[in-house]
């Protein structure tokens, strides 16, 4: 509990997160609105179109996670916290806890956010949370969030520079896991079994919409499990990160 | 002028990241055409547009090493050195960016014409020889956009000064951002149709694939126009603020 | 008490740290002296277990650092004073400290008054002079109120009142009966500073004794003698055991004073032109000590113009 408040403390007293929760919340909630400003009869707005900015926040989060980590290496700061805490493991884990639940929170106020300025913008269309798959596509971002800034901080801790960390994670996210499905005969299949794609068909996922129009949410996941099983798929590629990056910086000279 | 570009030669060359980059770059793109070729079924030969499925690895690659060119030189304060040993600071940056730019243009040929190779070796049949102009500009042309990349990308490492923020605008731009706009009901796809990294891909794109509604050519003098514009921003930036 | 048993740090082919053995004792300020490049921060990060020694250990008051609860209640250390997020108020970054080892909040407004620092808490740390940082690093150190204190290179950069202050707060510090580790590589500085002086030199323990023993030690005092007729005062001195270094038309002597070889030379009837005390500095002893030891010589250029400086436009 104690550690918890102290990465908080540090957390919310540098100014990157601020400005990286500003940034994700203004991109989605903007975007969203962007939507449902230009939404007609021939594209109404869907509970999933108001959403579809996520992948905006989603980035966002992710270099704010990375940063969260980077910038103590960067600063040195890293050293002063494993001199107070030698616990390396503790220490760390703390401070992914911290900032995946900042990363959930503000992907519930983004996803809620963006729902919720689509029904004030457009109060005539269908919005209203029914299925299980409506549910998901609104409340999940929080879950897809979380779990994605603990990717994030792993990777932070692997690799130690800022410029490093966030380039290998954005190219990863956008480009390798989509230009991977370009492979002829093998590509699908490896494409189906990443973690993104994995988080991906959390939020769109079938069983309930598989033939919308593409203009009503974001693009349909092809993924290899259903939505719950993905999204446990992807928690546990997040675990997997977190597990090597604490051996590492076990064994690492601060 | 030739002495400035030998000195941001030097500069560039004695740090590591130009030398990951290189290596990183032309990995991926090759190895991804590597991969590409390996598994193609029989009964669909490759074209050659099929052996530059990977380019766009290298681009982000370029984008990268381009901004980490400048963005490190206020990391470390050497800017200041450098503007110390240069009051010139119009100079100094053109000769940064001609030799950032040079650099992407040799590593997007490599990156290209191996790419066309590996295929070729792996996988090559009648269509995979460089036969028409599309074909030829499809190859060649890697270079040319990497080149204009880079310049966009020093112009933003330039304006935003910081490794991170200017990374992380580079690659959420052309990966995220240009796709998302065509989302928009209505006006995205005409917003998509003029968005730089659109047009870079709409210029290396075989002819059969897409309409651009100014032609490939006229799609490279777009992104170089966005380039220009931004570079000129930077040029801007640099003389009227303190190093 | 700090204790290193054997600590040895490699890094990959170069022995950064070699087999070094050394305590540092309660109630006295211990300088821990070498040239740049020695192994001083290596060691002590060593024993603040930020880094992993490859053999041997390091114990403060008989526990590796990895195992103490709270340690900041038990050790204070200053080893970068940049390590502070500079976006990040100096309060802040106190705060942040204190709460992770259960330290009150009040402390956190003793220790910046304690270092001065109390008008600007509330400023963002990465706007400080050097000589700030290092103050916002020693309150840093003494927030736990540890009875052991490691400083590396405390007075790197800081100007005659900087230096003064933290010598004092050093001296402070031990009277109190703490612990006091403080690095350098600047001898004259620990003379003053130093009750007691661990030496080492390229990852080697050279010595450790009292600051007064090692001066005394390594500053031999020397006589300089000149005269047209040196063969037979050779001979006279060389009968009494004495070493005798030849300078061209002169002699070094050690271990008699001018008084005695004044007499001696008067009873063998030589002529002398010079007879002087030469007195060996510290850092000339240090040099000697340390001499092959240190990591990276520097020519030292013959006098007039070093070649270097002028080629340049050519």
């Amino acid at each position: 509990m104690t550690l918890l408040a102290v990465e908080r403390m540090k957390l919310f007293s540098t100014r990157s997160p601020w400005w990286c929760s500003l940034i994700a919340l203004a991109l989605t909630v903007g975007f969203g609105a962007l939507m449902a400003g230009t939404a007609n009869t021939e594209t109404p707005l869907t509970v999933a179109a108001t959403q579809f900015g996520y992948t905006f926040g989603l980035v966002v989060i992710m270099v704010m996670a990375a940063l969260a980590i980077t910038t103590e290496y960067r600063f040195g700061t890293i050293r002063a916290t494993f001199l107070a805490v030698p616990n390396r493991g503790k220490a760390l884990l703390a401070k992914t806890a911290v900032v995946a639940i900042l990363a959930g929170v503000l992907g519930e106020l983004a996803a809620f956010g963006s729902w919720g300025i689509g029904k004030l913008i457009k109060p005539a269309s269908d919005l209203a949370l029914n299925t299980p798959y409506e549910w998901r596509a609104v409340a999940g971002v929080g879950l897809v969030y979380a779990v994605a800034a603990v990717i994030a901080v792993a990777v932070g801790v692997l690799v130690r520079h800022s410029a490093g960390a966030i380039a290998l994670l954005l190219v990863y996210v956008q480009l390798v896991e989509n230009l991977v499905s370009l492979i002829p005969r093998i590509g699908n299949d490896i494409h189906r079994w990443m973690p993104f794609t994995m988080s991906a068909k959390f939020i769109t996922g079938d069983p309930d919409v598989t033939l919308r129009n593409i203009n009503e949410g974001p693009p349909l996941a092809d993924a290899g499990l259903s939505p719950w099983p993905a999204l446990l798929y992807f928690a546990g590629f997040a675990v997997v990160m977190m597990v090597i990056a604490l051996a590492v910086a076990n064994r690492r000279d601060a | 002028m030739t002495t400035l570009l030998a000195t941001e030669r030097i500069k560039l060359f004695t740090t590591r990241s130009p030398w990951w980059s290189i290596v990183a770059a032309l990995g991926l793109t090759i190895g991804f055409a590597g991969l590409v070729a390996l598994n193609h079924s029989e009964g669909r030969p490759l074209q050659v547009e099929h052996s530059q499925f990977g380019i766009q690895f290298g681009l982000v690659v370029v984008l990268v090493m381009a901004a980490l060119a400048v963005t490190t030189e206020y990391r470390f304060s050497t800017i200041r050195a450098t503007f110390q040993a240069v009051p010139n600071r119009s100079a100094v940056l053109v000769a940064k960016t001609a030799v950032v730019a040079v650099l992407a243009a040799v590593i997007g040929e490599i990156a290209a014409f191996g790419s066309w190779t590996v295929t070729r070796v792996i996988a090559g049949g009648p269509e995979m020889a460089i036969a028409t102009g599309a074909d030829v500009r499809m190859v060649a042309g890697v270079g040319l956009v990497y080149a204009l990349a880079a310049v966009i990308a020093v112009a933003v490492g330039t304006l935003v000064r910081q490794s991170a923020g200017a990374i992380s605008i580079l690659l959420i731009w052309p990966l995220l951002v240009e796709n998302l706009v065509q989302l928009i009901p209505g006006a995205g796809p005409h917003i998509h149709d003029w968005m730089p990294f659109v047009n870079a891909e709409r210029f290396l794109n075989p002819p059969e694939f897409t309409t651009p509604p100014i032609g490939p050519w006229g799609s490279l003098a777009y992104l170089a126009g966005v380039a220009a514009a931004l570079f000129a921003a930077a040029m801007v930036a640099v003389n009227r603020r303190d190093a | 008490m700090i204790e290193a048993v054997g600590l040895t740090k490699r890094y990959g082919k170069t022995l950064a740290v070699d087999n070094l053995s050394f305590s540092v004792p309660s109630g006295r300020v211990t300088g821990f002296l070498g040239p740049n490049g020695a192994g001083k921060s290596t060691t002590m990060r060593m024993i603040l277990g930020l880094d992993t020694p490859t053999g041997g250990t390091a114990l403060i008051d008989g526990k590796r650092y990895r195992d103490l609860q709270q340690p900041l209640r038990t050790v204070g250390a200053l080893l970068d004073a940049k390590w502070v997020h500079p976006n990040r108020s100096a309060r802040a970054h106190l705060q942040w400290l204190a709460r992770s080892n259960r330290l009150p909040a009040k402390r956190v407004d003793e220790v910046l008054e304690i270092v001065g620092l109390t008008s600007v808490a509330g400023k963002r740390a990465g706007g400080f002079s050097l000589g700030m940082s290092q103050r916002l690093g020693i309150a840093a150190a003494l927030l736990g109120d540890p009875q052991v204190l490691l400083f590396d290179e405390p007075v790197n950069g800081l100007d005659p009142e900087g230096i003064l202050w933290i010598r004092k707060f050093m001296h402070r510090l031990a009277e109190e009966g703490r612990t006091v580790f403080v690095s350098s590589h600047l001898l004259s500085e620990m003379a003053l500073t130093a009750q007691e002086l661990v030496v080492i030199g390229r990852g080697k323990l050279i010595s450790q004794s009292s600051t007064e023993d090692f001066v005394t030690q390594a500053t031999e005092n020397t006589v300089r003698v000149r005269s047209p007729q040196l063969a037979p005062l050779r001979s006279a001195l060389g009968k009494l055991g004495v070493s005798i270094r030849d300078e061209g038309e002169a002699l070094v002597v050690s271990g008699m004073d001018c008084a005695d070889i004044g007499e001696l030379a008067a009873r063998e009837g030589v002529v002398l032109h010079e007879l002087s005390p030469q007195r060996g500095s510290l850092e000339e002893a240090f040099m000697q000590l340390t001499g092959d030891s240190v990591e990276y010589h520097t020519e030292i250029a013959e006098p007039g113009v070093p070649a270097t400086l002028t080629t340049a436009g050519k």
